[in-house]
């Protein structure tokens, strides 16, 4: 994206010099050292990340940095040098004066992060006048051309806007122009782009980089996506219970990591650029970050590392092992790279079973899993199926190669078609008519028996809403489900109840999926007493235990509550959950996003390990594309109601004919800063229009470049445009 | 963003950290004077036969407005009657009245409100604009209406409680359900295959109960209130049986003699702090937000 990042060619005097940091958490518990000894400083002009996952301390950092801590948190020791001043030793009056004009900040929710019952030019140009270099027409003045800057078409209407009428990237957008108001040397951005869509995180993103050109302004951008910081950071720092494990130049962490938290953070994640086909499994670390209350006396992260040696159990310092990079591992510091043993690349085998390197399917007790897995086998598949019950017999490969002699998955398992659900909005008056949210819209979907078909699109194009439509939890206004042979669109409860067996789902919020009120063992029971697959106490007992070996988690916990979990296994009781009444398919509404990456990866080898196992056959909701061609024979890639284009996953990444499906593709960030900068971007402009009032004719012409008169007049039909391949666009593979 | 300031907390300035002891008075200790202050009044009602040698209806008209003494320990009051004895059994009728106002108006109010939200539709618009007819009226008028036509007596004196109570607990129950309603472990015990009434019984209502809980709590005083309100305009109890707002209503004209009307009023106001208090501190332990601090 930039040709040359400024603070990496010259060295530039610092804006911000951090050393030792110190911010602990004064709890009942005991005292959380949530930043333990962080230094690092930041160059004018300079753009650095902080990479880690939840509860490594990287918020926490960014927010001591402001002092915008509460009780019980405090900065217990350390120096923080903004312009040569001293952060922690200012007044009150001081600390105002800096936050806003010398550093500001953009939080990760620009739902929340803005004023819901001021104006924008309110909230704009009061942060403007506090600092009292501008009178209030010139404040205002200044506010709209900021906005402008912004990307904001219309600022003059928009500045008079209050918040709510504005959408999450918008927001942001505003939240970025009150952070830049009064030109700040340093804009700390907290996750500024997690809550938004790919298309818009790439606006976002493309437009901080902007800022950090034109204005020189510094940025430390915290994210856990190490593509977003590939792209925007010179500098990355990684963070992990506390102390920062790795610090580096972005290319040199990426693509050479020189410690194995990094490492494995790199390896976790599915990679548009890379060849899934060669190997499914992702690469997770087992276990969970340390406890932070009494975190290990050595490495930190020594329990979970594949490359551990002896000398671990001392703690390492933070040293320099190369020209501006330095790493917290004994490994690394004594010359070693991170590569596992040739027998057994990690990327490209499934087997590569190094201590600690779960990859699921290496891990001891795997044949006892199968076993027990087997003596209940999966239910009778209808007549002219063949039977998934043995892992052996589904093709792992997927076949793309397969393709044209014989169809892999000849039995449709589930067949919709024409499917329409709008959603009545309230009336705006007694006398206005009812207006409707097109949430789907006419959707056809064939799920063959054993495949996994990736389901795509941004937030409100209706991929949740077709879920809950197929698993009837909302009833369709027309068209038709055919599951299984029975048609269940428009069935009465009492009759999908048995279909339900067959038929489960797996949730997005694995804090919101569970009844925290209710043991595991109470969760885990409920499916099997309804559909009468256990009667007995003892049944019950042996089934709940076997269900949670199934989905590697201590048989012995079914009498611990839900909160007592992690969110990754809260996760894993929500698909034993689903798994309980042995169901043939398994629809999964976006069941990784609200995880870390480690656990993304852990997570998503534990549904490809069922998915041979059991022979199972999923509809996987996501809205990250790399995620789902990792996972996916086909993808459907769904825009506001609609499909714009189904197609097998190589071939829908290889060579899209959708144009909405290139700007989705284009605007998924790589982790890999050479690759990333010298990325030609697609850039898709606007958002999406209103769901409620969709355009006429082709959903996406009003954002398509290629649109013409037709596709105002006639939508587009879904047609075969390539074997297997089909696209809803008058011209398609022409962009 | 500038609207943050933590004060000019400086590195040398903090405050000690509080131990858990302190923390758990700081959050609770107002909880435990209210509830300290119930459970002496719960030993009162059941023990007053044994906590004074008078009856409540003992009438001695020699003996009629004494001042406090060894004797009288609040004295007397018009018709000779021990303003002590009649004030610990007046704590019977209290705290019954109030518990059976709010137990049974919160489990009527409840299953009408949660039930409504859990069918929705025209079911739903009914019960819910009843609700909101009956929330119209200000409630200590209505029950007085509703008493007064159904005529003076402690049960009467309920049921024209109950009437005006239900509402509230009605509308509570509504929006907690509904909430639930959306949640995912909701949509999950559908997909399950469970039938409608267990997915309410096994799955919305136990984890929408917590805010029901703190509102009968703290209802409960308000109740006690209310029927003290009533008898003190006549409506509540039948004379002579002792009762706190019927003595401050004996006593009101009584100015010389403020003792008859002082205690029950001290009386009444002791029993609904206690459960304002305890009302309070039952939120914050059903508050996990409050509890982690």
């Amino acid at each position: 994206m930039r040709a040359a990042a400024p603070g990496r060619t010259a060295p530039t005097p610092a804006v911000l010099a951090v050393s030792d940091l110190r911010t602990q958490f004064f709890t009942d518990a005991g005292v959380v050292r949530a930043v333990d000894g962080v230094s690092f400083t930041v160059g004018a002009g300079e753009a650095l990340g902080i990479v880690g996952e939840s509860g490594s301390g990287k918020s926490v950092t960014a927010q001591s940095l402001m002092r915008l801590l509460e009780e019980p948190a405090r900065i217990v020791s350390g120096r923080i040098h903004f312009q040569g001043r001293d952060v922690l030793a200012m007044t009150p009056s001081e600390l105002r004066k800096l936050r806003g004009a010398g550093m500001a900040m953009v939080f990760q929710d620009p739902m929340t992060s803005l004023n819901p019952v001021l104006r924008i030019a309110r909230q704009l140009v009061e942060t403007m006048m506090a600092h009292g270099s501008f009178g209030e027409g010139e404040a205002t003045r200044r506010g709209v051309k900021l906005l402008g800057r912004m990307g904001i078409t219309t600022p003059e209407r928009a500045i008079n806007s209050y918040p709510h009428q504005f959408s999450g990237g918008m927001r942001q957008r505003v939240a970025l122009a009150m952070g830049m108001s009064n030109e700040p040397a340093l804009l700390i951005a907290d996750e500024p782009t997690t809550a938004l869509d790919v298309t818009i995180q790439a606006q976002i993103l493309e437009l901080l980089s902007e800022l950090n050109r034109e204005f020189g302004t510094a940025i430390v951008l915290i994210s856990h996506d190490l593509g977003v910081i590939a792209g925007l950071c010179s500098r990355v720092l990684v963070m992990y219970a506390g102390e920062v494990v790795e610090e580096g130049s972005a290319e040199a962490v990426l693509s050479d990591p020189k410690h194995p938290y990094s490492w494995a953070l790199v390896n976790a994640v599915p990679r548009l650029d890379r060849d899934p086909t060669a190997g499914k499994r992702l690469t997770a670390i087992e276990g969970a970050p340390p406890d932070p209350l009494s975190e290990p006396p050595g490495c930190r992260f020594a329990p979970r590392c594949p490359f551990r040696i002896e000398r671990c159990s001392d703690h390492p310092e933070l040293l320099e092992i190369g020209p501006g990079h330095k790493s917290r591992c004994w490994v690394t510091q004594a010359g070693a790279s991170l590569e596992l043993p040739a027998t057994a690349p990690l990327s490209t085998s499934p087997v590569a079973g190094e201590v600690g390197l779960a990859t699921e399917g290496s891990e001891p007790g795997e044949g006892g899993i199968v076993a027990l897995v087997r003596s209940s086998p999966p239910r009778p598949i209808s007549p002219s199926g063949r039977a998934f019950g043995a892992p052996k017999e589904r093709p792992t490969d997927l076949s793309h190669e397969g393709r044209g002699e014989e169809p892999p998955f000849p039995t449709p398992l589930l067949e919709v078609r024409g499917l329409v659900k709008h959603f009545a909005l309230p009336k705006r008056g007694f006398f206005e008519p009812h207006r409707y949210v097109h949430a789907v819209d006419g959707v056809d979907l064939t799920v063959k028996r054993g495949e996994t078909v990736g389901l795509v699109g941004e937030s409100g194009c209706g991929k949740s809403t077709l879920a809950r439509l197929i698993l009837r939890i909302h009833r369709p206004d027309s068209g038709s489900i055919l599951f299984e042979g029975n048609e269940i669109a428009q069935a009465l409860p009492g009759t999908i109840r048995p279909l339900r067996r067959h038929l489960q789902m797996v949730f997005q919020d694995p804090y919101a999926s569970l009844n925290s009120r209710m043991t595991v063992e109470q969760i885990l029971d409920e499916p099997l007493r309804v559909h009468g697959l256990a009667t007995t106490a003892a049944e019950i007992r042996e089934r709940v235990a076997e269900l949670l070996e199934i989905v590697r988690l201590d048989p012995k916990s079914g009498a611990r509550f839900p909160h007592e979990f992690s969110g990754g296994q809260r996760q894993r009781i929500s698909i034993a959950r689903a798994l309980a009444v042995k169901p043939s398919f398994i629809v999964a509404d976006e069941p990784i996003s609200a995880l870390d990456v480690n656990i993304q990866a852990q997570i998503l080898n534990l549904m490809l390990r069922l998915q041979e196992e059991l022979g199972l056959t999923y509809l996987f909701i996501a809205h990250d594309l790399a995620v789902v061609r990792h996972i996916s024979d086909r993808v459907v890639v769904l825009y506001l109601g609609k499909v714009a284009e189904v197609a097998p996953a190589k071939d829908l990444f290889a060579a899209p004919l959708h144009p909405y499906t290139r700007y989705l593709i284009s605007a998924v960030p790589i982790p890999d800063a050479s690759i990333e900068r010298r990325r030609e971007r697609l850039r898709l402009a606007g958002e999406p229009p209103s769901a409620v009032a969709p355009p006429s004719g082709c959903r996406f012409r009003t954002r398509c470049p290629l649109a013409q008169p037709i596709c105002a007049e006639t939508p587009p039909l879904l047609a075969e445009h390539r074997l297997g391949h089909f696209a809803a666009c008058h011209f398609a593979g022409q962009f | 963003m500038t609207a943050f300031d933590q004060g000019s907390v400086t590195l040398a300035t903090f405050a000690p950290v509080r131990s858990k002891g302190q923390r758990w008075r700081r959050r609770y200790g107002v909880a435990a004077i209210g509830a300290t202050i119930i459970l002496v009044w719960f030993v009162i009602a059941l023990a007053c036969p044994y906590l004074t040698r008078y009856g409540p209806d003992a009438v001695d008209v020699s003996l009629r407005l004494r001042p406090p003494s060894a004797a009288h320990w609040l004295g007397t009051d018009e018709l000779g009657r021990d303003v002590f004895a009649r004030l610990l059994y007046g704590s019977r009728i209290s705290l019954f009245t109030g518990f059976v106002v709010v137990l049974l108006g919160a489990a009527f109010g409840t299953l009408v409100g949660g039930a409504a939200a859990f069918m929705r539709g025209r079911a739903e618009e009914l019960i819910m604009r009843l609700t909101d007819l009956v929330l119209c009226f200000p409630p200590i008028i209505l029950a007085l209406a509703i008493a007064a036509a159904l005529g003076i007596g402690t049960t009467n004196t309920i049921i024209a409680m109950l009437v005006v109570w239900w509402p509230k607990f009605a509308r509570l129950a509504h929006s907690l359900v509904l909430v639930q309603r959306s949640q995912e472990y909701v949509e999950a015990a559908v997909v399950i295959g469970l039938k409608p009434a267990r997915i309410l019984a096994r799955h919305i209502i136990p984890n929408a109960v917590g805010p029901l809980i703190v509102l009968v709590t703290l209802d409960l005083g308000n109740a006690i209130i209310t029927f003290a309100g009533l008898s003190f305009l006549g409506l509540g109890v039948v004379p002579p049986t002792p009762e706190w707002g019927s003595m401050v209503a004996e006593g009101r004209e009584l100015v010389e003699q403020w003792w008859v009307a002082a205690f029950p009023g001290f009386a009444i106001l002791s029993v609904v702090l206690g459960f304002n208090f305890l009302g309070d501190g039952v939120r914050d332990w059903l508050d996990p937000k409050a509890r982690q601090r």
